[in-house]
């Protein structure tokens, strides 16, 4: 299958420093996990593949093109990107900040139509916002607001979507709604029937171990990338986390543990 | 909302069919158009500014020498100088009160909405710095070259002349604010070089004043703010100005809704930021120039204008936009009536009557947040 994105080369300084050493990275449909030691580079590579990082070396292409020659919306009807922080201002409600996603189809003059309506209605009942949607933005909890924005993330329908950390603030049950929605996305096509492709910056890796392949950066570098069942990927895991983890493989998926042996009597921790 | 049960393998069939979370769908939910809170809220405040609008046009027209008189109004439209006082005087005075404090109320949501802080006000770009000293100097220069021009060339210098100057001073100041910044690129550093401009060109005003005292005068009424010589040449200006203003900024109004969510958020849905934040910029200058321009520096209202809309009926730009325009018509409208009703036949400068009041709202605003 061919890529839909392509990082080649990809450097990033911030501030003087290089935070992305030249990252080469084909993506193709499917749910991709980017994991990581704090400050590896995670958001940043997101980032610089949202085209929203300028870059001190290399391209990204999007589905063949450059990504920086792209226009604007044209760039949005292909990836959407999903903040880490779901820090927001103003007073729109649910229902407004869903349709924020039509931007990239409509612009920012086109009146929204059926089809739209179907579109932000169909994003809503995914990420089960439905029943607030007069609610506004401000009176939700932070887990409640992180999925209204991935709402407006589905919304755009493009076949890229590059989320940050989504599954931050979000309790087990809806990290597990969460995984089955990325596995299910991936999964699918767009409207379109262009295939989508998922990637997601993950914090929590028993997640990131139900992707279908799994980026591990460190120091801004990719030390590995494989499948979430592979024996090399989990030492890599171990190694980069300091051996704070253990991975064990499956059937029918590998397990991740906390290596807190002193504790291990009193409050044995699942990652 | 319900939580995904953990046997709810129906739920991930399909990549088109079937909800995330299989908690039934409420179907109320799917109604709640017609039960929204927030909906009926901006049908009530629009009647409301509607009305308002109206109440204090003819307050306007019935505040004369006499004070807020309604009998005062009934003889003065009997009497042989109606047209004179009611056409020529009050008209275009409240009418030219309602179009600047719709320009500032405008501004004031444009600034907010692009800095993505209420606190935000339209004199933020350097814009009432630059008009404050093209103000002055214009008024030095007068005084220099009084004693040899012409009383009428002085008259046409005090009508004419001082509105244009405070125009290209306030847009020389955003225009400088924007040279120092690099720009519209980085909000923080648009923020910051409005400041730095601010501070250089009132440093330079007050040395202005203080080799010609003539304009420290002139300045003072300046920086009061005053709609006490809006004539219907200034209504015609004003109200095609806000008109056209107002238009422009609608069709912002859903850049300024992505950009809540914040600037990278809004360049990732295909908002074309740099150009938009300049043609912000360039509304929110071009607003603020003919507000102040025609009246001075008339404070509060485009702080506090669209902090009544969101407050009372909040929403998206798209209404917050338009109400914040009538909402600042409105204030102004009444500040003016206040500013002729509190000592006449005598009248206060409108900005004082606006500062005031909206002080006093600011004060109690943040103690009641306070308390919370």
């Amino acid at each position: 299958m061919s890529a839909l994105l392509q990082a080649q080369g990809v450097k990033v300084a911030l501030g003087g420093q290089a935070v992305l050493h030249g990252i080469d990275l084909d993506i193709s449909a499917g749910w991709t996990a980017i994991v990581g030691p704090n400050g590896a580079g995670k958001s940043t590579l997101l980032r610089a593949l949202a085209g929203l990082e300028p870059l001190a070396g290399g391209q990204v292409l999007v589905q063949g093109q450059s990504l920086s020659a792209l226009p604007p919306l044209q760039r949005a009807r292909r990836l959407a990107w999903l903040a880490q922080s779901g820090q927001t201002s103003g007073e729109l409600n649910v229902r407004e900040t869903v349709q924020l996603g039509r931007i990239a189809q409509r612009g920012l003059m086109g009146a929204l139509d059926a089809t739209d309506a179907r579109a932000v209605a169909h994003a809503m009942l995914e990420t089960g916002c439905t029943d607030w949607a007069q609610r506004r933005l401000h009176t939700l909890s932070g887990g409640e607001r992180q999925r209204v924005l991935l709402a407006r993330v589905l919304a755009t329908e493009a076949p890229l979507l590059l989320l940050d950390e989504p599954t931050t603030h979000l309790d087990a049950p809806h990290q597990v709604a969460l995984a089955r929605l990325f596995v299910r996305l991936a999964r699918g096509t767009t409207p379109d029937g262009t295939a989508r492709a998922v990637v997601t910056v993950l914090h929590d890796l028993p997640v990131a171990l139900h992707a279908d392949r799994v980026l591990v950066l460190q120091s801004g570098r990719l030390v590995a990338d494989g499948s979430p069942n592979s024996t090399a990927l989990h030492r890599a895991l171990e190694r980069v986390f300091d051996h704070a983890v253990r991975v064990t493989p499956g059937p029918p998926r590998a397990r991740v543990a906390l290596a807190i042996e002193e504790d291990r009597d009193d409050h044995p921790q699942e990652a | 909302m319900t939580p995904p049960s953990t046997s709810g393998r129906s739920a991930t069939a399909g990549t088109s069919g079937g909800a995330l979370l299989d908690g039934p769908v409420n179907s109320a939910a799917m109604g709640a158009d017609s039960l929204d809170e927030d909906a009926r809220a901006r049908r009530r405040l629009g009647f409301a500014l509607g009305l308002l609008m109206l109440l204090s046009a003819l307050a306007g027209l019935a505040t004369g020498t006499k004070g807020f008189s309604p009998a005062a109004l009934w003889t003065d439209l009997q009497g042989e100088q109606a047209s004179l006082i009611l056409g020529q005087i009050r008209a275009p005075r409240t009418l030219g009160a309602a179009f600047v404090g719709a320009l500032l109320g405008l501004g004031g949501a444009i600034a907010q909405g692009l800095f993505r802080n209420p606190l935000a006000d339209p004199y933020l770009l350097g814009a009432a710095a630059g008009a404050g000293l093209a103000v002055v100097l214009v008024l030095a220069g007068a005084a220099v070259t009084g004693t040899v021009i012409s009383l009428a060339t002085v008259a046409w210098l005090d009508r004419v002349g001082l509105v244009l100057a405070a125009f290209v001073g306030a847009l020389t100041g955003v225009a400088m604010t924007l040279t120092l910044a690099q720009g519209a690129v980085h909000t923080l550093r648009l923020l910051l070089a409005g400041v730095v401009v601010a501070v250089l060109l009132g440093a330079l005003s007050d040395l202005v004043t203080v080799a010609s005292p003539d304009a420290l005068r002139g300045k003072q009424a300046f920086m009061l703010g005053s709609t006490s010589f809006l004539g219907w040449q200034a209504v015609v200006l004003l109200a095609g100005g806000a008109a056209v203003l107002t238009a422009l900024a609608m069709r912002c109004a859903r850049a300024l809704d992505a950009l809540t969510l914040g600037e990278d958020s809004a360049a990732s849905m295909g908002v074309a930021l740099p150009r938009m934040r300049l043609l912000l910029v360039a509304l929110l200058a071009a607003a603020t120039a003919l507000a102040v321009a025609h009246a001075g520096l008339v404070a509060f209202v485009g702080l506090v204008a669209p902090h009544l809309v969101r407050r009372h009926a909040p929403g998206a730009h798209a209404w917050l936009l338009g109400a914040s325009a009538a909402m600042g018509a409105v204030l102004l409208m009444a500040a003016d009536v206040v500013s002729r009703a509190v000592i006449p036949p005598q009248e206060l400068a409108v900005g004082v009557v606006t500062a005031v009041l909206g002080g006093v709202y600011l004060f109690v605003l943040l103690r009641r947040r306070g308390l919370q």
